[in-house]
């Protein structure tokens, strides 16, 4: 059997990845999906410690995490959508309404 | 061989994810992003969770990142302007991530990681998870039901495309 | 009604707020009425009180209530309580009487004036205060009053602020009063440091009974006095009083003749115990009298501004009064107090009858020969140069002897001299006045002399009150002359102050007598040989002793040398003050954490780039400290 601490590495290097994925990007959209990446890192800990505990209840924050994951995506992707019609672009460079 | 399995699967997730740092093709990020969760479905099932692993491949890689897809198409975007990205940024990012894995992996030692888990209770935990969701959990469940209503109204009514417009 | 006394300021004092508040809605007619009533109202309750008095037996220690119990800190109390004694009441009567004429006086003169409420505002203003000082029980309570009459009388002289004159004179006689007042305070804090009270009755007792050391009682005794001479102006601090004839006549009448210039010798009678419990502080209260007595009679010999002069005798004659407090008879200095109220007021009143009459004219050079065109003020004007000569007869005779009688009995024979001189000189100047303002040819500019006329009733009704009590004043405080029983006023003070009896041999008081009135006559006969007989004379004695006329002339230069020595060091100072602190260390303060702040905000501006990236970046890094905290 894996030891769940291999899970936990490998979750702690794709929220860090994600970070990095997020700064890294220049455009809203991609941004947008490093943060899911983010998502499903905390997914795997999740998992992994219900796995090492033996509790369900990991199985069902996971259950949330995905549902709700997914309006996010819904309602941010709509948000996205505003601001291109709006702007014409979704580069993060010229989004600065609040500088100052 | 759940090691074999495990290693091919986590480097699958984790090399789509670089790849999907890398490449500057929006659609190829997409691509690459279900290519990782669906791998990460994989590992979901290592973990004893096979109801989360189909959901994982249904939700996240089927709808999630399909819609994600349609937003690509509807903006219509060439390739991406080659921005680039300066390298103080990537190496002031490089540095606080790495800094944070640090932290991570200090946190995790503090864990207190049990054996490789009791193996899950008599009758399937699928059976034992629908027992949870609708007994302990049941108002979470029902709101979140409730949010995916505010979430597809939500969604209507910011972008759905106005009478005349 | 008598219980009522402690209206009597507050009368006074209502009307005064009532004024300051809805004076400028009220018609002419009203504010005068108003004014002039509720000094009447003080007036007729001050008598009340007095009657009650003088029906009480003698030494019966007065009424006395507690309004407010104000201060109380520890083991120093000062309560607002008022007493009403034989000697409040004697200066209550002045006080309210007198201002009563010259109120009345005052509706015609300043008939034309357009701040009319603002004048009747302060002159109430001033009776309120004036009455706070002379019925408070306590050094606190009488000090409130006594700043609150320093204020109106800057007030009052600055009434007609728009002439820089006046305003100059105005702050003068606030600034030079301040410096007595800080004497006057740190006087107070003596008292109060070493009993727990100010009460008059406290300090009297315990400086008589010995429970004051010694040292003690003549540093308060002469720091008290000090500020006194601020108020009354006498040597060191009188150079303010010339200067606030820049006020309306009027007022020079009520607050730099009758009332609050006698403030001073009313605070020395009022602690008569501590002043009698101290021979040197005595001493010094009785040689700066007989110094300041001389030495503005001098200058009054060579004025020729008409209110100058009477200014200056003002000064001399508060010298007489510091004098008789001085030597003991406290209250033969009361009585001069009141008639000299009589007399003063009444000169100053009909010299502004002159100066109305002049329209504006207050030049001697330039007036004379007035005599048969002002037929009412002519007479009592004359009645009071007559009186404060020292004419027999007449109120200031009367006086005027009690204080050199008992300067001559205490022994103190340089001090009798030197009042006689001063006589002499009083007589002179007074009849130079008279003489170059109304004897003699018509000397007046076309413009003064194109419409004498007499003054208005309202204006000379006033003066023959007045007039009648110059001379009739004088008949309470007979001399021992005519029998021990015969002193009604120094009985009635004997209530409240403490007075020394001598015993000299009738054959020496009626000697005293003769040389008085001698004195007078003298003084009489000089200033008509001067200036009726042989006109040039004067003219010839300037000329023959240059320097001394020049000195006088320029009394003695003493405004200059406290220019030069006080007031340009100060204002030099304050202005480096300014340059040094004010501007650079205040100001830059101020100015430069306006400045750091600017700056913080432009420094800390790159924060706010507008891109969601950075804010992210900020959110990453406080995670990352965060968590570090958890970890550590």
């Amino acid at each position: 059997m894996i030891p769940a601490a291999a899970f936990f590495i490998l979750a702690a290097v794709l929220f860090v990845l994600g970070i990095l994925a997020f700064f890294v990007k220049k455009d809203l959209l991609t941004q947008f999906m490093a943060v899911e990446v983010m998502l499903n890192a905390g997914n795997l800990a999740f998992l992994a410690l219900a796995k090492s505990l033996g509790k369900a209840e990991g199985q069902v924050i996971v259950l949330f995490v995905i549902t709700v994951a997914a309006a996010e995506a819904v309602i941010g992707l709509a948000i996205i959508v505003l601001v291109f019609r709006q702007r014409k672009t979704i580069q993060t460079d010229e989004l600065k309404d609040l500088k100052g | 061989m759940a090691w074999a399995v495990f290693f091919t699967l986590s480097f699958l997730c984790i090399g789509s994810v670089v790849a999907m740092i890398l490449s500057r093709n929006q659609a190829h990020n997409a691509l690459f992003l279900v290519l990782s969760f669906s791998s990460l479905g994989g590992l979901f099932g290592l973990l004893d969770a096979p109801f989360a692993a189909a959901v994982q491949v249904l939700v996240y890689a089927g709808a999630i990142m399909v819609l994600f897809l349609f937003a690509i198409m509807m903006f219509n975007l060439r390739v991406e302007l080659p921005a680039r990205v300066k390298r103080a940024r990537l190496a002031l990012t490089a540095g606080l991530g790495t800094v944070l894995l640090a932290e991570l992996f200090l946190a995790g030692r503090k864990l207190v990681i049990g054996s490789p888990g009791a193996a899950p209770a008599a009758g399937g935990d699928t059976a034992r998870l629908g027992h949870f969701l609708f007994s302990e959990y049941l108002y979470a469940f029902e709101i979140t039901s409730l949010l995916i209503l505010a979430a597809l109204v939500g969604a209507l009514a910011l972008a759905g495309k106005r009478e005349g417009s | 009604m008598a219980e009522l006394f402690w209206l009597i300021p507050l009368i006074p004092g209502g009307s005064s707020l009532l004024l300051v508040l809805f004076g400028t809605k009220l018609s002419r007619r009203w504010v005068a009425w108003q004014a002039c009533s509720a000094v009447l109202l003080s007036f007729l309750l001050s008598l009340a009180a007095f009657i009650h008095l003088a029906r009480a037996p003698l030494k019966s220690p007065g009424l006395s209530k507690t309004l407010l119990p104000w201060i109380s800190s520890g083991a120093f109390s000062s309560p607002v309580a008022f007493t009403f004694d034989h000697l409040a009441a004697v200066m209550a009567l002045v006080v309210t009487g007198v201002g009563l004429l010259i109120h009345v006086y005052s509706t015609a003169y300043m008939a034309e004036d357009r701040s009319n409420a603002r004048y009747f505002a302060h002159l109430n203003l001033f009776t309120f205060f004036m009455l706070v000082l002379v019925m408070a029980s306590d050094l606190v309570l009488m000090f409130v009053g006594w700043e609150g009459v320093g204020l109106c009388s800057y007030l009052l002289i600055g009434f007609w602020f728009e002439r820089p004159a006046a305003a100059k004179a105005g702050m003068k006689a606030f600034v030079v009063n301040r410096v007595g007042d800080a004497a006057f305070i740190i006087g107070i804090l003596f008292v109060l440091t070493n009993m727990g009270s100010s009460s008059f009755a406290s300090i009297n007792e315990a400086a008589g009974s010995g429970l004051l050391r010694p040292g003690l009682a003549t540093l308060v005794a002469i720091l008290l006095f000090v500020g006194a001479t601020g108020k009354s102006a006498q040597i060191p601090l009188y150079v303010w009083l010339p200067d606030a004839m820049e006020g309306p006549t009027p007022v020079s009448a009520l607050i730099h003749a009758a009332t609050m210039v006698t403030a001073g010798v009313y605070m020395v009678c009022r602690l008569s115990g501590l002043y009698a419990a101290s021979i040197p502080a005595s001493t010094v209260v009785a040689w700066i009298g007989a110094a300041t007595a001389i030495f503005a009679a001098t200058m009054a010999l060579v004025q020729n501004d008409i209110k100058k002069v009477l200014a200056y005798s003002t000064i001399s004659q508060i010298g007489y009064m510091f004098i008789g407090c001085g030597v003991g008879a406290y209250a033969a200095g009361m009585f001069h107090l009141v008639t000299h109220a009589f007399f003063k007021s009444l000169l100053f009143l009909a010299a502004g009858s002159v100066i109305h009459a002049l329209a504006g004219e207050q030049d001697m050079r330039r007036m004379g020969g007035l005599k048969k065109h002002l037929p009412v003020t002519f007479p009592v004007f004359l009645v009071g140069a007559l009186a404060i000569s020292g004419v027999p007869f007449l109120s200031g005779f009367f006086s005027k002897d009690a204080i050199l009688t008992s300067a001559f009995a205490g022994g103190h024979y340089v001090l009798y001299g030197l009042g006689l001189l001063g006589a002499v000189m009083t007589a002179f100047y007074m009849f130079r006045l008279v003489y170059l303002t109304f004897y003699g040819e018509e000397r007046m500019t076309p413009k003064a002399g194109h419409h004498i006329h007499e003054s208005p009733r309202a204006m000379t009704i006033p003066l023959v009150f007045l007039a009648a009590f110059s001379i009739l004043a004088g008949y309470v405080g007979l001399p021992v002359f005519f029998g021990g029983k015969a002193d009604l006023f120094g009985r009635f003070m004997e209530g409240s102050v403490k007075t020394v009896t001598h015993h000299l041999a009738v054959s020496t008081e009626g000697l005293l007598v003769v040389l008085a009135t001698a004195a007078s006559l003298l003084g009489i006969a000089l200033a008509f040989v001067f200036y009726r007989r042989t006109p040039a004379l004067p003219g010839r004695l300037a000329s023959r002793f240059p320097g001394v006329y020049r000195l006088l002339v320029g009394k003695y230069f003493i405004d200059e040398v406290y220019d030069a020595v006080v007031v340009r060091p100060l204002v030099r100072g304050a202005e480096t003050v300014y340059e040094r602190f004010d501007l650079k260390v205040i100001d830059g303060a101020l100015n430069g954490s306006a400045a750091a702040a600017g700056l913080a905000g432009k420094g800390l501006n790159f924060l706010q780039s507008g891109l969601v990236r950075d804010y992210a970046l900020a959110f990453l890094i406080g995670a990352i400290i965060f968590l570090g905290f958890l970890l550590l």
